[in-house]
C-alpha cells in the first residue's frame, strides 16, 4: 500500500500480543516492524531447530532449519534468509525463491521494496541475486555489494585475478576489479571499496586504491586523473551527474569534484557528504579541531561542536536544512540546523523530517526506556520497543509504532496530531 | 637458563624486504625519507630525537638486550642509533644495505612494548620512533612478507586472515549450533539493532580459534547481556597496518569497525582478549580519524569481565584449582591500566594466583607483540631467543607452583607458547575466558 494510503487516522490501535507468541513457540527472537506499523514480525523456533516467522501472530506456512535476518521492505513485506537442508535462499512474505545457494547474506532493498539483492555463494563462487535471478558471472570473492536507488542494478568490487597465498608482489599487481550486474570494469586495483550508483542507476563511482599508496575515485571504470593519500567514499550529484569525494591532501581532508577542488577548506576529517534533492547544498560530517566533530553545509562547519562523533546526517526533503545524531561528553543528541536539542540521551536514532520540512522527530532512549523526542520536546509516553518515528503526508501528523509495556507486551500503533504533540 | 647464540638471527632473507630493496635506488630512497620527514617529522619527532642523551638506562627495560647478553645492538637507543639517528643525520642519504637492516631492526627486534619508555628519564616513546622507521620502510616498499601479506588481507577483506564475508557469519551460526548442544537457548545475536554491547574480535578467532567464540557467548548468555556481532566488515578489531607503517589503511579499518557499532546502535564496543587491537582502536585508529578517545564507550575484555563480577553478573560454581600465574600483556596493561582489573578476575576465578616478577606496567613483553610474530616463521627463533627473561620470569613462577598461565592476548599467547616450547617449561597457557567459561555457573539444569 502506498504510504499516502495508509491508515492515519488518529488514534491507537493494538496490532499483536507479542507476549503471547513466547508462550507459543520455543524461542522467540527480537521483532521488527512494518515501514507502516500494521505488522510486527519475529523469528521463532516451532520446535527444536525448527524455525519459521511469525507475523502479528501467524506462523509462516513454510518451515526452515535456519533463519536470519528478517527484514521488512519498504513495501511493508517481511523477507529473511533461510535455509533448508544446507541450501540457503531468501525467503519473503514465507514464500522462497525457487533458487538455492551455498550462503546467501547481505540483502538490501530497492526504494519501493519491488527489487531485493543479496550476496550469494555456491561452490565457492561469489555473485549476486537480484529476485531470484543470480549474475551470470562468478567471481571468486565478492565484497561491499551495493545496488541502485531502485535496486534494480547490483555491484560489488570482486576478484579478477588469481594470487597465491603470500604473493605479495602480485597482490600489487592489482586482482580487483568492479562487477556491474555481474560484467566487470576493465580496470584492475590494488583495492576497491565503497560504491553509489547514480541516482538513474546507470553509472557506478568507487573508492580505489591503484598502488599501496595512490588512491582515487573511479567511476565507470576510469579513474581520475588525480591521486590522493586517501578517499572516501563517491556520491552522484543528483542534478548534473558529477562525481564527488572527500579526499585527502597535504592539508587535510576535502571535497573535490572530478578530481578538483569543490570546497576551499580542509579539515581533519570530512566524511558521508550527501547532496539536496536540488544538488545546490552538500552537507557533510566533519572535524573542524582535533577531537571535535560537527556538520559543514557547502563548506562552512555548525559553530557547535559535539566531541564523541556525529553521525545520520540527513537533509530535509527541500533541501534547507539538515540535521544529525550525535555524541558529545558520553551523551546522544539530536542537532538541526547547527543546533543541538537541550535534552541528553543513552541513544539517539537518525533523525526523521517531517514532508514539509519543518519538523523534526527521532527515537530516543533514555535509562532503559525509549521516547519520541519532536523538535527538540520529548513525548510523555514511553516505551519498551520502540521503532523510528513517520510523519504524515502532509506532516500533519506522526505515526508511532511501539511496545509500551514489556509485561504486556502489546504491540501498538499510533497516530497523533503533531499540533497535539508540539 | 640456556644460552643461545644471536649470530644466526641477524640478516634473515625474507621476500618481502629483498625484493622490495631490489626495486629501490639511492635517490629514492633519499626522496621518500625527505617528504616523510617534511610532512610527518614534527615536533614530537625532533622532541624525541633531540632530547635522548644516550644515558643507556632503556637497555635493561628491554627483552631483546637483556636475552642476547646486553648486546647493545638491541638496547632500545642503540635501535634508534642504528636506523633513525642515522637516517635524520644523514638527511635521507643512506644505502639500500642500510635501509635492510633498518627495516629488520625496526620489524623483528622491537616489539614497540613501550616498556623501555617507563625507564627514560624524558619518557621518550620510542616505539614511536621505531613505528616511525616502520612508516618509512612502508613508503619504500620493503615490508616483511608475512606482515606485508596480513596488511593485505586487511586492506581486501577488512580482516587480518582473509576470512570472505559469508565465511564470518558462517562460523559464528556454527558455533551458535555447538553452543546451542551445551545451552539450548542461548544465541549468537547478528546485526541485533540496538543492543547494548557490540562484541568484536580479531581475525584469528573465526579462523582458528572458533571456541573462543563459542565461550565468549557462553560468558555472554550466563550474564544476561543484550549483545550482537556484525554481519558485515567491521568485525575484526585487528590491525597489522598500524605494525606495517600504513596509516591510511589503520584509519579506513578502524573507520570500518566504529561505523559497524555505530550503525547497529549499540552503546558500547566490547573487544575480545587482544592486545595490540585494543591498542589500535583505542589508542592509535582513534586519532588517525580524528577522535580523541573511541566515538563509543569502548571495554576490552578484562574491563567486561570486571564489570561482570563487579555487579555480580557471574556466579562462580567451581573455581579452577590449578594455581596459575598472569602475563600483563602491554597494550592493555602498560597502554590500558587494566591490571588490577584481571587480578580481579582472577581472584574470582581462581584457587591459588602466583605473580610474575616483575609484573603489571613492569612486566616483560612476550616478544610476540608489535607485529613481530606477524613477521612470520622466518624470525621465530630469533624472537624466542631475544626473550629468555620471559622465560626464566615464567621459570621462577613455575618454580613457586605456578602450572598455568593467563594470557589475555592473543599474540602473547601465540609468543609464550613457542618460548614455553622452545625453553620446554611444560606449563599450560589460557586465555581468561577459558577459565571464566570454566568456571562459572552457566545456569542448565545438571543432567
Amino acid at each position: 500500500m502506498e504510504y499516502s494510503q495508509w491508515d492515519w487516522d488518529v488514534g491507537k490501535r493494538v496490532i499483536a500480543d507479542v507476549n503471547q507468541w513466547r508462550n507459543a513457540f520455543n524461542r522467540v527472537e527480537e521483532p521488527y516492524v512494518s515501514p507502516d506499523g500494521e505488522t510486527i514480525a519475529a523469528i521463532v523456533e516451532i520446535e527444536e531447530m525448527v524455525f519459521s516467522v511469525c507475523e502479528n501472530g501467524v506462523p509462516w506456512e513454510n518451515q526452515f532449519d535456519k533463519i536470519w535476518y528478517l527484514r521488512f521492505g519498504p513495501d511493508n513485506v517481511p523477507s529473511a534468509l533461510v535455509s533448508s537442508d544446507a541450501a540457503w535462499t531468501v525467503a519473503t512474505a514465507g514464500k522462497p525463491w525457487e533458487n538455492q545457494f551455498d550462503f546467501v547474506w547481505n540483502m538490501q532493498f530497492g526504494t519501493d521494496g519491488k527489487y531485493i539483492t543479496v550476496a550469494a555463494q555456491s561452490a565457492g563462487e561469489y555473485f549476486a541475486v537480484t529476485n531470484d535471478t543470480p549474475w551470470k558471472q562468478k567471481y571468486p570473492t565478492l565484497n561491499n555489494l551495493t545496488i541502485s536507488k531502485d535496486g534494480k542494478n547490483s555491484a560489488a568490487v570482486v576478484q579478477t585475478r588469481p594470487f597465491n597465498s603470500g604473493d605479495i608482489f602480485a597482490f600489487q599487481q592489482g586482482c580487483y576489479s568492479v562487477a556491474v550486474n555481474g560484467k566487470i570494469w576493465d580496470t584492475n586495483f590494488l583495492n576497491l571499496w565503497e560504491m553509489s550508483f547514480s541516482p538513474d542507476g546507470r553509472h557506478l563511482a568507487a573508492e580505489a586504491r591503484s598502488t599501496l599508496y595512490d588512491y582515487t575515485i573511479v567511476a565507470d571504470g576510469a579513474p581520475w586523473n588525480k591521486t590522493f593519500s586517501s578517499v572516501w567514499k563517491p556520491k552522484f550529484n543528483p542534478i548534473d551527474g558529477s562525481v564527488s569525494a572527500p579526499v585527502k591532501g597535504p592539508g587535510g581532508w576535502t571535497l573535490a569534484c572530478n578530481g578538483e577542488a569543490l570546497w576551499d577548506k580542509a579539515f581533519l576529517q570530512l566524511w558521508h557528504h550527501q547532496y539536496s534533492a536540488d544538488g545546490k547544498t552538500i552537507a557533510a560530517i566533519v572535524v573542524p579541531r582535533f577531537g571535535q566533530w560537527t556538520i559543514a553545509v557547502n563548506g562552512v562547519p555548525w559553530p557547535e561542536t559535539f566531541d564523541n562523533l556525529v553521525t545520520d546526517l540527513v537533509f530535509s526533503p527541500d533541501g534547507k536544512r539538515v540535521a544529525c545524531s550525535a555524541r558529545t561528553q558520553g551523551k546522544w543528541t539530536i542537532a538541526a540546523d547547527g543546533r543541538r536539542w537541550k535534552n541528553f540521551f543513552d541513544m539517539a536514532w537518525a533523525p526523521v523530517f517531517s514532508p514539509d520540512s519543518r519538523h523534526v522527530a527521532a527515537k530516543v532512549e533514555k535509562d532503559g526506556r525509549f521516547f519520541i523526542a519532536v523538535d527538540g520536546r520529548v513525548l510523555r509516553q514511553t516505551f519498551s520497543a520502540l521503532w523510528e518515528p513517520i510523519f504524515s503526508p502532509d506532516s500533519t501528523k506522526l505515526l508511532i509504532r511501539g511496545i509500551e509495556d514489556e509485561k504486556t507486551g502489546q504491540y501498538c500503533r499510533y497516530v497523533f496530531k503533531l499540533s497535539d504533540l508540539v | 637458563m640456556t644460552k643461545h647464540s644471536v649470530t644466526d638471527v641477524i640478516g634473515i632473507p625474507d621476500e618481502g624486504i629483498d625484493k622490495g630493496a631490489e626495486k629501490l635506488t639511492p635517490e629514492k630512497i633519499t626522496r621518500v625519507i625527505r617528504k616523510l620527514l617534511d610532512e610527518e617529522g614534527g615536533a614530537r619527532l625532533k622532541v624525541y630525537m633531540e632530547t635522548c642523551v644516550h644515558c643507556g638506562l632503556c637497555s635493561e627495560a628491554c627483552h631483546f638486550y637483556l636475552s642476547n647478553d646486553n648486546d647493545p645492538k638491541f638496547a632500545p637507543a642503540g635501535k634508534v642509533k642504528q636506523t633513525l639517528e642515522h637516517i635524520i643525520k644523514k638527511k635521507g642519504k643512506v644505502s639500500v644495505a642500510f635501509m635492510k637492516r633498518a627495516c629488520e631492526v625496526a620489524f623483528t627486534e622491537c616489539n614497540l612494548c613501550r616498556r623501555c619508555s617507563m625507564y627514560c628519564p624524558f619518557g621518550i616513546d620510542i616505539a614511536y620512533l621505531m613505528l616511525f622507521v616502520r612508516r618509512i620502510c612502508h613508503r619504500l616498499g620493503m615490508v616483511p612478507q608475512y606482515i606485508q601479506d596480513t596488511a593485505h588481507s586487511h586492506s581486501a577483506t577488512m580482516n587480518q586472515m582473509w576470512v570472505k564475508e559469508d565465511e564470518w557469519i558462517d562460523t559464528l551460526q556454527w558455533q551458535e549450533d555447538e553452543a546451542r548442544d551445551e545451552i539450548p537457548d542461548l544465541r549468537i545475536p547478528l546485526e541485533k539493532p540496538g543492543a547494548d554491547v557490540f562484541y568484536s574480535v580479531i581475525g584469528p578467532e573465526p579462523k582458528f580459534r572458533a571456541q573462543l567464540i563459542y565461550q565468549a557467548a557462553v560468558i555472554m548468555h550466563a550474564a544476561g547481556v543484550d549483545w550482537t556481532m556484525p554481519a558485515t566488515p567491521g568485525w575484526d578489531n585487528s590491525d597489522m597496518c598500524m605494525y606495517t607503517g600504513d596509516q591510511e589503511m589503520v584509519a579506513r579499518l578502524k573507520k570500518v569497525h566504529f561505523e559497524a557499532a555505530m550503525r547497529l546502535k549499540t552503546k558500547r564496543i566490547v573487544m575480545g582478549e587482544c592486545g595490540h587491537a585494543f591498542r589500535s582502536v583505542y589508542d592509535v585508529g582513534n586519532r588517525l580519524l580524528g577522535w580523541k578517545m573511541p566515538p563509543l564507550r569502548l571495554m576490552h575484555a578484562l574491563e567486561f569481565y570486571y564489570e561482570l563480577f563487579r555487579d555480580k553478573k557471574l556466579t562462580v560454581k567451581q573455581k579452577y584449582e590449578v594455581p596459575v600465574t598472569l602475563h600483563d600483556p602491554c597494550n592493555v596493561v602498560r597502554g590500558g591500566g587494566l591490571h588490577e582489573m584481571a587480578r580481579h578476575v582472577i581472584g574470582e576465578t581462581c584457587t591459588e594466583f602466583i605473580e610474575l616478577h616483575p609484573n603489571r606496567e613492569h612486566n616483560y613483553c612476550c616478544s610476540a607483540g608489535g607485529g613481530v610474530i606477524n613477521c612470520g616463521p622466518p624470525y621465530a627463533k630469533k624472537r624466542v631467543i631475544g626473550n629468555r627473561v620471559k622465560a626464566e620470569q615464567l621459570a621462577a613462577a613455575k618454580a613457586k607452583g605456578a602450572k598455568t598461565i593467563i594470557a589475555p592476548c592473543h599474540n602473547c599467547h601465540g609468543g609464550l607458547e613457542d618460548i614455553v616450547k622452545y625453553y620446554e617449561l611444560d606449563m599450560e597457557i589460557k586465555f581468561l575466558g577459558d577459565i571464566i567459561y570454566e568456571c562459572i555457573d552457566k545456569g542448565q539444569p545438571e543432567d
